[in-house]
């Protein structure tokens, strides 16, 4: 019985979030979305001006966070990411490049890459653009220093689910002195790339990544959504609290 | 093409909200698996093995890479060449270890004696990165978050560690430590933790609706 009424509540957590969501998508038409400033995305936003301007290149890594394991979130929030900026660096001489640590997330983001780059810039598409460094945290970092080394990057974006070993690949891409975005939605890889990164994104920062590069409607829908789903779970916390206070719990 | 997207759009909502549904009502009163619990394992059981040949698919790609590497005499085409060697003498390894025995040592070997300690000596090598990048972090980005971080990494970093002649630190490692890690820091990586939770719930919902679509087509 508990177990059918754990169901019914995680139904109706996920019910309440996709109406909202529509809610807001509605709401939006009328009134945009306007979010508080990141300077980590506005860096990024400028350094595609870099990119198209100065025939350099972006390097996306999307961490080694397989699409069937609860971290899937993260590995989604990063392919989304990846989409967008094939499209937005359309206009450069160099496609970005994408490495991985698993092997799906691999073809996926060569599947990103080959669909921007048919959309806007059809003669570009490589398939060795989209790689599989490794399959071990360790050995994909090891692989995909030197995607950041070797191929005129200017600025790298790790997004996606790491563990501490990023910070090898944050310092890689200091040594090059290009800028670095870095999320994870692992505590030790924030942890590590807050001292490491230049531009680290803390927490929830990661799942807003589309909100703030225009990746559509639903995504800025989706961050109002988070906004009073934790205000909902801040009051109940409290409630909750209160309650065992007066000893009805 | 479009109707390739399409399919594979309803086939993803499909497939989400069946596993989705599974995760939810996957079991009945007593414990077993519900028809939906069953239908989730079936679909997730596809799902590695596709997996499974996704790993050939990226390990080719990795051959490719590096093929080219060395075809085009790119910058480190020397490194690729060996990594092109061992990968294939590792298959190869790895194929004959079923019908050998003694390729099947060789190929336990390879992973004991050769991968293992280039990954703990990545590991080392980590630590000497993360002492110089927390270094550089009050150089590059002098601000109260920054200085804070730092002063609690050293703070938790003296209460764990064994002093010469002095053992432990009684207040650090006794008050200090204890209450960081498990008052301060358990309440921002709970923060955190619900944050992501929600942050993947939402994302989760974008995949449902169709409107992000990384098995290919263009996200919306």
């Amino acid at each position: 019985m508990t177990g059918i009424l754990q169901g019914l509540v995680g139904l109706g957590i996920i019910l309440l979030s996709a109406v909202l969501m529509v809610g807001v998508v509605a709401w939006q038409r009328k009134s945009p979305a306007s979010f508080r400033e990141i300077p980590a995305f506005t860096r990024l936003r400028n350094s595609v001006g870099r990119i198209v301007e100065g025939g350099t290149r972006l390097h996306v890594s999307l961490g080694h966070g397989a699409l069937t394991s609860p971290q899937s979130g993260a590995t989604l929030a990063g392919l989304v990411l990846l989409g967008r900026m094939v499209e937005l660096t359309s206009g450069g001489d160099q496609p970005p490049i994408a490495t991985s640590g698993d092997a799906a997330l691999a073809i996926l983001s060569q599947d990103a890459l080959q669909t921007g780059s048919q959309a806007f810039a059809p003669r570009k598409y490589d398939l060795t653009n989209g790689r599989l460094t490794g399959l071990t945290p360790f050995s994909y970092a090891a692989g995909a220093i030197p995607a950041i080394h070797d191929n005129n990057v200017s600025s790298n974006v790790l997004i996606g689910n790491f563990g501490p070993e990023v910070a090898l690949l944050a310092e890689a891409a200091e040594q090059e002195n290009s800028l670095t975005m870095a999320a994870s939605d692992n505590l030790t890889a924030q942890a590590v790339l807050f001292a490491s990164a230049r531009e680290p994104l803390i927490g929830e920062e990661l799942f807003a990544t589309g909100a703030y590069v225009d990746a559509g409607p639903l995504h800025a829908a989706s961050l109002r959504v988070q906004d009073i789903m934790r205000w909902l779970i801040i009051i109940v916390i409290l409630v909750g609290a209160l309650l065992k206070l007066a000893g009805f719990l | 093409m479009k109707s390739k997207s399409v399919l594979s759009t309803i086939f993803a909502i499909v497939f989400g909200v069946l596993v989705l549904a599974g995760y939810l009502f996957g079991k009945n009163a007593d414990g077993t698996l519900s028809l939906l619990g069953e239908l989730q394992q079936l679909i997730l059981n596809v799902a590695v093995i596709l997996a499974g040949f996704a790993v050939l698919v990226g390990i080719l790609n990795l051959l490719l890479v590096h093929l080219k590497k060395v075809r085009s005499k790119q910058k480190g085409a020397g490194y690729s060449t060996i990594l092109i060697i061992t990968l294939v003498a590792t298959f190869l390894l790895g194929l004959l270890a079923h019908y050998i025995p003694k390729a099947a040592s060789l190929f336990s070997d390879t992973f004991q004696f050769i991968q293992l300690p280039i990954e703990k000596s990545l590991m080392a090598l980590l630590v000497v990165t993360l002492a110089y990048a927390s270094m550089r972090l009050l150089r590059r980005n002098l601000n109260l978050v920054s200085v804070i971080f730092l002063i609690t990494t050293l703070l938790i970093m003296a209460g764990m560690a064994s002093w010469p002649f002095l053992g432990d630190l009684p207040f650090l490692s006794g008050v200090v430590r204890p209450f960081m890690t498990q008052v301060p820091v358990v309440a921002g990586a709970r923060g955190i933790l619900l944050g992501v939770a929600l942050g993947t719930l939402t994302t989760g919902l974008r995949i449902l609706f169709g409107s992000d679509r990384p098995y290919g087509g263009k996200d919306g």
